[in-house]
């Protein structure tokens, strides 16, 4: 009680300084990202599942910037990602230009792109109308490009996926190698430069203004928020960031199936942010790494029936664990602050 | 081209039938239930197992399939679904696709992830020459039936106390608490309603679809579309959303079979730019 009557204080003698003290960096920052770091000697066999949780970190990074920070329920971002990585395996696979121009970088960007421009184009469909209509523009378009993915098999190789995904050496220097360490720092080395982007953009005056948009928009009008821009422009980049994820996928797994493209994979990202915590950031981390600890113990025991326990996962979050992890690790810390201070 | 609208209004009014339940909850208590199809396919299996596992007529397996799933909806929003009308839309989303990935796997398990193909009984089996159109006697009764069903619905909310009671929730909820009306209770019937006319709906369509476990993720965005476009402040605008849908998508299935799949996203589309508000819907604030 004490903190939050300091808080707003604070808030009320320089709102300013109050919010550049909440964008600080905290010791639990850096230790998430030291250990990312020292799992390159740490655990130097497991690689292929570091990477994967990479990519699926950043996927669940693009949901949590257009649900989390703007309350867009989204149910269709694999669209997003599955153009991502048939772009960036496209361009790998059929060699577009010589060194430097057959860089995987140009392949991210490349896909971020294509991604961008397709949620810059879907973002007016789903400015229009309720929490109802976004659900079923989003998952429309997720079905719409599922469907074109199908149906333009000479593009994409329909059913068998796109083969011969073969990307050049990183920067000319780093072949992608068998264990995925190569691949492992790539995705890493993106995930970190993405996620600062996004850390300064939430904290940025658009970013505070987004996070009005979602309590009130009403409100949020009325002090003159350009409602409907901001929110195009932080749809496109979560497009954009979602296609760099699929880019990441195309190019470390030198391979894109249909799967990319499915509902189940909107849906598993879906639950990454839930389960990390909404409108954190690194909520989408912690709930990445969480999943995929979570998916090897009950996949490996029954593969078909996993989707019981994503979904039960998913009712007993709803029913009992609002904040996700990142809400329990937060609360516990309030509480202990709160035992620190009555002490004192 | 006759069979082709006969086709397609069958198969637009069992849309209805599926989707007015989820149509009149939403509108109600503003909650999204995407595990409504769920239901449907609880009932196509109940259909499937009286049928072929122990004889049942079909017939005989319609109304089973309308009470067991009415009872499973009250079932489930009396003990799950009460706990979330005050939370927000991304819980209510997160928690219907819990129960849709759960349903899913579970049917998985108890049936198997093949398709279920329920044989017509013979008295409906067959088709009948109609000025030139070749009309199947299954279609025709699915049209009958679901034309019943939808003049009774309209009958009960138009002229009977409970549904003046529900189309009075449905407008304003707080006065019609304030008047005295209880809200929650007609919403567990109507939610039970809901269930069962959706439980039905999954019966009458088994032999059309062929039912598998993935019935709910595949028909979600159809009722999405269904409501969006008709509007949740009356049953005629859903109404005239699936047969509309169910047409276009029959016909565009049928003369352009390539591009056929992209017809009822182009509607969607379409609907979203021009009018936003839906087909059907009145504009307000909520």
């Amino acid at each position: 009680m004490t903190s939050l009557a300091a808080g707003a204080r604070v808030a009320t003698a320089d709102p300013g300084a109050h919010l550049v003290a909440k964008a600080r960096w905290r010791w639990p920052e850096f230790l998430l990202w030291l250990f990312a770091i020292a799992l390159i000697w740490l655990a130097p066999s497991r690689y292929l599942l570091f990477n994967e949780i990479a990519i699926l970190a950043l996927l669940a990074l693009s949901i949590d910037l257009v649900l989390g920070f703007s309350g867009i329920v989204t149910l269709g971002q694999g669209a997003f990602y599955g153009l991502g990585a048939y772009t960036a395996g496209l361009m790998a696979k059929h060699g577009i230009g010589t060194f430097p121009w057959s860089d995987p970088l140009l392949g991210l960007l490349g896909a971020g792109l294509v991604a961008g421009f397709v949620g810059f184009l879907s973002s007016f469909l789903v400015l229009r109308g309720s929490d109802l209509t976004r659900l079923m523009v989003t998952l429309g378009v997720a079905l719409i490009v599922q469907e074109l993915g199908n149906k333009l098999d000479w593009i994409t190789g329909g059913a068998d996926g796109l083969q011969g995904v073969m990307p050049a050496p990183l920067l000319g220097l780093f072949d992608f190698d068998i264990f995925g360490r190569t691949a492992y720092l790539y995705s890493l080395s993106v995930l970190f430069v993405l996620f600062l982007l996004a850390r300064a953009l939430v904290n940025s005056p658009s970013g505070l203004s987004l996070r009005a948009i979602k309590g009130n928009v009403i409100r949020a009008r009325a002090i003159g928020i350009p409602v409907e821009r901001r929110l195009v422009v932080i749809y496109t980049i979560g497009a954009a960031y979602a296609g760099i994820a699929g880019a990441l996928l195309a190019q470390t797994t030198q391979f894109v199936s249909l799967d990319v493209l499915s509902f189940e994979k909107s849906a598993d990202a879906l639950l990454i942010v839930v389960f990390g915590g909404v409108g954190t950031l690194y909520g989408a981390l912690v709930g990445s790494i969480a999943f995929k600890a979570m998916y090897d113990v009950l996949a490996s025991a029954t593969p078909e029936y996993w989707s019981f326990w994503l979904g039960l996962a998913l009712v007993l979050l709803v029913l009992f664990a609002r904040g996700g992890i990142i809400g329990l690790l937060t609360a516990l810390r309030d509480r202990l602050d709160r035992a620190r201070s009555a002490r004192a | 081209m006759l069979t082709i609208l006969f086709d397609g209004i069958a198969y637009g009014l069992l849309l209805f039938i599926l989707a007015v339940g989820l149509s009149i909850t939403l509108g109600l208590m503003n909650f999204i239930n995407l595990a409504h199809g769920a239901f449907a396919m609880a009932g196509g299996y109940i259909t499937v197992i009286m049928v072929h596992r122990f004889g049942i007529s079909f017939f005989w397996s319609l109304p089973a399939a309308f009470i067991i799933t009415a009872v499973l909806g009250a079932f489930l929003e009396r003990t799950l679904y009460v706990q979330l009308y005050d939370k927000s839309h991304l819980d209510q989303v997160l928690f219907s696709l819990g129960l849709i990935f759960m349903s899913v796997a579970a049917v998985d398990y108890f049936m198997g992830a093949n398709q279920q193909i329920v044989n017509l009984p013979p008295s409906l089996d067959g088709r009948l020459q109609f000025f030139g159109a070749s009309i199947g006697y299954y279609r025709l009764f699915v049209i009958i039936l679901c034309s019943l069903l939808t003049i009774g619905l309209q009958l009960v909310l138009t002229k009977t106390r409970f549904g003046s009671r529900l189309r009075a929730s449905v407008d304003d909820q707080r006065v019609a608490r304030g008047l005295g009306i209880d809200v929650s209770r007609i919403f567990a019937l109507t939610f039970a309603m809901g269930s069962g006319l959706a439980g039905l709906g999954g019966a009458l369509g088994a032999p059309f679809f062929n039912i598998d476990p993935t019935f709910p993720l595949k028909f979600m965005i159809y009722f999405l579309i269904v409501i969006a476009v008709g509007g949740t402040t009356t049953i005629t605008g859903p109404f005239f959303s699936a047969l509309l849908l169910g047409v276009a998508d029959v016909a565009g299935k049928y003369y352009v079979p390539a591009i056929g799949g992209f017809i009822i996203y182009t509607i969607m589309v379409a609907v979203l730019i021009f009018r936003p508000q839906g087909l059907f819907g009145r504009v307000t604030g909520r």
